[in-house]
């Protein structure tokens, strides 16, 4: 079997891009997965910090396609799960550095060896995107419930329609559960009324998302986490599996809720 | 809503809602890059049209965009001005 290259857009920035690929990539790994993350974000480079790497990077994907290093050399191997990878994206160049038959060659050279290609799309709809999709197998698209972000999933599913890679899965990052019951945020039915592509995963919005982020360490690597619960069962469905999508009830209890009101993470 | 509003039973609609209703109007503009603008301008032409032929109902006139899932549509709908037995413009002849 070859890998499958998962490309993770958005259009608009700042919804959840990168964590969800990191997520992702860990709870694909975590079910025995061989799993490579590379980061699309040319001159933005993030997934690395995300996921922790970045004192460890020697290499990158430009010193690749510009002949400098092996993919081998620019491939950071996760310690923590040793079937996880990552291959940063240059901080110092530009997305025309890499061009998107740069991106099918390194994904057809790393199809045999892996099970999954997660490539993290810059923001916008321009160079970086084009490239990140340009190997795709299938385009998930991440958005929030909220006007901007929607309406740029929107037109990024057109996009990708048009490149004939649709319609793609979507993921709803940051849902807030007590806003969607005052009728004051989107609810998961309303942004799927809207853009009518199949839903791939329903994230509750989660300060423990910062608190990961802030220690290196996804939080699809943490049992107890409720956003990584969410990301666990995203990895899941893409193997195929049949996973009920969980309630995003707040179902600790009172002493926990007040526990978590004074600053207490448990952590 | 604020806590007078509530105690005076005055309620909103919700935001998500409109919220909703907004994003729809505007992708259906996204989605065919047709702007309120051209579409007002067409309804202005159609109007022209048919109003050669026949007699309409100008001020009731509408041409909207209408999307169901991924598939989008025009559609007008163009009230006649009909007498007793036919259109008050047109002999019957011409039927």
């Amino acid at each position: 079997m070859t890998g499958k290259v998962l490309t993770i857009t958005s259009g608009k920035g700042g919804v959840g891009k990168t964590t969800t690929t990191a997520n992702i990539g860990v709870a694909l790994a975590a079910l025995g997965g061989r799993v490579v993350c590379i980061d699309g974000d040319i001159g933005l480079r993030n997934l690395d910090v995300v996921m922790g790497l970045e004192n460890r990077i020697v290499y990158d994907i430009v010193d690749v396609v510009e002949g400098r290093a092996r993919l081998r050399q620019a491939m950071i191997k996760d310690k923590r799960l040793p079937e996880l990878n990552l291959i940063p994206a240059a901080q110092t160049r530009d997305k025309s550095a890499v061009s998107p038959a740069d991106m099918i060659k390194i994904c057809n050279e790393l199809r045999p060896d892996f099970d999954w290609i997660l490539i993290d799309s810059p923001a916008g709809i321009e160079r970086g995107f084009r490239n990140s999709i340009a190997a795709a197998d299938l385009i998930l698209i991440v958005t929030n419930p909220e006007v901007s972000a929607v309406r740029d999933a929107d037109r990024v599913i057109g996009l990708i329609e048009a490149e004939e890679k649709g319609p793609g899965q979507l993921i709803i990052n940051r849902v807030k559960i007590d806003m969607v019951k005052r009728g004051d945020m989107l609810s998961t039915e309303d942004v799927l009324d809207i853009l009518a592509v199949p839903l791939l995963g329903v994230i509750p919005d989660d300060e423990g998302i910062l608190i990961s982020t802030n220690r290196g360490a996804p939080a699809a690597m943490d049992e107890k986490s409720r956003s990584g619960q969410a990301f666990r069962d995203i990895a899941r469905r893409l193997r195929g599996e049949d996973v009920p999508f969980m309630s995003l009830e707040d179902n600790r209890g009172f002493l926990q809720k007040l526990a978590a009101r004074f600053g207490r993470n448990g952590a | 809503m604020n806590f007078l509003d509530r105690l005076f039973g005055r309620r909103e609609t919700p935001s998500a809602k409109t919220a909703k209703e907004r994003l729809q109007f505007v992708l259906i503009h996204d989605r065919t890059d047709i702007s309120p603008a051209v579409l007002e301008q067409l309804k202005d032409e159609i109007i022209a049209v048919i109003s050669k032929h026949l007699e309409i109902n100008r001020a009731g006139v509408e041409i909207n965009l209408s999307q169901t899932q991924r598939e989008n549509k025009l559609i007008a709908n163009i009230p006649l001005i009909m007498g007793p037995g036919g259109s008050k413009k047109r002999k019957r002849d011409n039927r």
